[in-house]
């Protein structure tokens, strides 16, 4: 790049060529040395950042009872906890989720959080109808969507019986992402 | 003998810090003599700020930000610690105060066209500064860490998963992860603490140095419009004429006004105290009603109101737009009149906007859309129910009918207020509308026996003026009930 001498003085005296090119080499150490202090710095800090939304996620079977806790037909709350929690989580680590016993050993979990915006949904017994307290989404007993705002069915989680217990795997709150 | 000391003392240190000569012509400078009143809400917007930082200051002392402690701690503050309930308190005020001064300020401000040339950065840098001031309230909401905290950083992740491609991954930021756990509160303390505020200061630094820079605006006179080519000149030679320095001239007021602002945020946290603990932050209580901070309220209502095709779009269109817009505003009109007299599509703006927000407001307070779960059998409620349309009441309440439908005073909004149905639908219309539900009403068929069904009918039917049985309709009920539902 061609620099004007007069964009760059002495107290005011022109500066010579090789005075042009010192500078302009000085100038550039120090941004890449700027540069090189903030990556050095930067990349470990947003590591530690990032790191834990790259990770994937960990999924665990959780025990919530032995199968004849269960009366079949009946859609109860049960929690369990998270599959990683921190040991400072307390409540926080938990999780719940509706389970209703269908058969001798068949079972359906629901996730208790609207497709909406997330908000826990109850389950209104005499009405057999999952509602919303935020934006009054409501689902069916099968979790599909009777009336309100939610877009999607309530999402449901895998269930077993293992051993007289009945477990859930644990996953993720259900996202309700862009469809266009 | 001290006074000279402390003299000398002061002299040494003026003379070897600059204070004096840096700050001085600072507060001296000249300001339009006419910036009277109008022009107190820029300064406490800020006083509210430094009110923020010290009150937070002072929670951090006893607030612990862990996902199983949080909770814990505000109990202590609120319950036991010296002050604490008032602290937080005029946190909470003190926040009410700083968004509504913000608005304020900005409201009059584009009322007098202030962001016109040569102040059109001083204007996005304000609107900046909103959008974090928005941003600590709806951190700090969460900060309260109850079972609302809980359920408003779900509800934020999954507005943000909405969003195209990267959604998904900005939920689990929001988050820290899957889902509620020990690692989402920290997100939010860190920057509710840290992030947010330095953002308010280096904004706040920006914006007072664009008022140094470009001197306050005069009141907008009709007839002497913004020309960018020599505004500058008119408006120095204007200054040097009329202006007086801000100094104490024109502080006074401010200083006034601000200590009005202080006094109101201190009263109302020592008469309405703090924002009361929801329960505790366990994401397996299912009985909660989440609802955000009065701020939000609008928000809150505009969302129940989309229809489900628009609503992907609003969420990440709506605020995108506005702000936007707020942003461009002082590039697409940059000169021309500022007096509101000219302007009057601006004045129909402030007043439309207002308005909106206000009525919307209001409507998210009330949040008729939601079902209200906290309805009492009637029987329980009207005696006269109690009799022979007992069965039937008693199925409305079991089948949750009457968490949208409102009958005789007690009742959801959601649905129709059935107090007069009977005038209305026949028996088979009726059964018809329960079967198969429709217009956003879950269909019963198959969740309703015949005998309920047909209590259930005889007692709709039974709610209207031709039947010996039926309620007369008190209008006036529900309005001198104490408010239930949400809270």
């Amino acid at each position: 790049m061609h620099v004007k001498v007069e964009q760059l003085s002495v107290n005011g005296a022109p500066c010579k060529g090789a005075e042009i090119t010192r500078r302009r080499l000085f100038a550039r150490i120090t941004v890449a040395t700027a540069g090189a202090i903030g990556a050095m710095a930067g990349i470990p800090v947003l590591g530690f950042v990032l790191a834990p939304l790259v990770r994937p996620a960990p999924s665990r079977w959780r025990s919530v009872g032995s199968v004849e806790s269960f009366a079949i037909g009946q859609t109860v709350k049960v929690d369990f906890t998270d599959p990683s929690p921190l040991p400072w989580s307390g409540i926080t680590a938990k999780t719940a989720a509706w389970l209703r016993r269908v058969g001798e050993s068949e079972f359906i979990a629901f996730s208790i959080n609207c497709r909406h915006l997330g908000c826990p949904v109850r389950w209104v017994k005499g009405a057999k109808l999952f509602m919303c307290p935020c934006h009054g989404g409501v689902y069916y007993e099968d979790g599909s969507v009777a009336a309100g705002p939610p877009p999607e069915p309530l999402a449901r989680y895998a269930v077993r019986v293992n051993a007289g217990q009945v477990e859930i795997e644990t996953s993720p709150i259900p996202l309700t992402t862009f469809k266009s | 003998m001290l006074k000279s000391t402390l003299t000398a003392a002061w002299r040494f240190i003026d003379d070897r810090t600059g204070a004096s000569q840096a700050v001085g012509p600072l507060m001296k400078h000249i300001v339009p003599a006419d910036a009277r009143w109008w022009y107190v809400f820029g300064s406490a917007a800020l006083c509210c700020f430094i009110m923020q930082v010290l009150t937070g200051i002072g929670l951090a002392l006893a607030y612990v930000p862990s996902g199983g402690e949080a909770f814990q701690s505000l109990r202590y503050i609120t319950e036991q610690a010296p002050l604490g309930s008032v602290l937080r308190g005029m946190h909470f005020f003190g926040a009410s105060a700083m968004v509504l001064i913000a608005a304020m300020h900005m409201a009059q401000v584009y009322l007098h066209a202030a962001y016109k040339y040569p102040r059109e950065m001083n204007w996005m840098s304000g609107v900046v500064l909103l959008l974090f001031t928005l941003g600590m309230g709806f951190t700090g909401q969460l900060l309260r860490w109850d079972a609302n905290g809980v359920w408003s950083a779900v509800v934020g992740a999954e507005q943000a998963a909405r969003a195209p491609l990267i959604g998904p991954f900005i939920a689990h930021a929001i988050l820290a992860g899957d889902n509620i756990g020990g690692a989402t509160l920290t997100r939010f303390y860190v920057l509710h603490v840290f992030v947010f505020p330095a953002f308010i200061f280096a904004g706040v630094g920006l914006h007072m140095w664009l008022v140094m820079r470009h001197g306050i605006s005069e009141a907008p006179k009709a007839g002497q419009p913004v020309e960018p080519a020599t505004y500058k000149r008119d408006y120095e030679a204007r200054l040097e004429k009329t202006g007086v320095p801000f100094w104490p001239t024109a502080m006074w007021r401010d200083a006034v006004f601000s200590l009005a602002v202080v006094a109101g945020i201190i009263a109302c946290a020592v008469a309405f105290g703090p924002p009361v603990l929801d329960k505790p932050p366990d994401p397996t209580t299912l009985n909660v009603n989440p609802a955000p901070d009065w701020y939000f309220l609008f928000y809150f209502a505009i969302l129940s109101m989309l229809p489900a095709n628009l609503e992907t779009w609003v969420i990440l269109g709506g605020p995108l737009v506005v702000i936007l817009g707020l942003l461009a505003l002082p590039l697409l009109s940059n000169k021309g009149e500022r007096a509101p007299s000219r302007r009057p599509w601006a004045v129909a703006t402030v007043v439309v906007a207002v308005t909106a927000l206000v009525v919307l407001t209001i409507y998210g307070a009330q949040s008729p859309w939601s079902p209200q779960f906290s309805a009492r059998p009637l029987a329980e409620q009207v005696p006269a129910i109690a009799g022979a349309d007992g069965p039937g009441a008693r199925v409305f309440f079991d089948k949750g009918c009457i968490y949208c439908h409102e009958i005789s005073g007690d009742g959801g909004r959601r649905g129709p207020n059935l107090s007069r149905v009977g005038d209305r639908l026949t028996e088979d219309q009726l059964i018809l509308r329960i079967n198969n539900g429709g217009h956003n009403m879950p269909a019963f068929a198959g969740r309703i026996t015949r005998d309920e069904l047909t209590a259930l009918v005889a007692f709709l039917k039974s709610r209207g003026t031709g039947h010996p049985s039926g309620q007369p309709d008190r209008p006036g009920l529900a309005l001198t009930l104490p408010p239930s539902g949400r809270n």
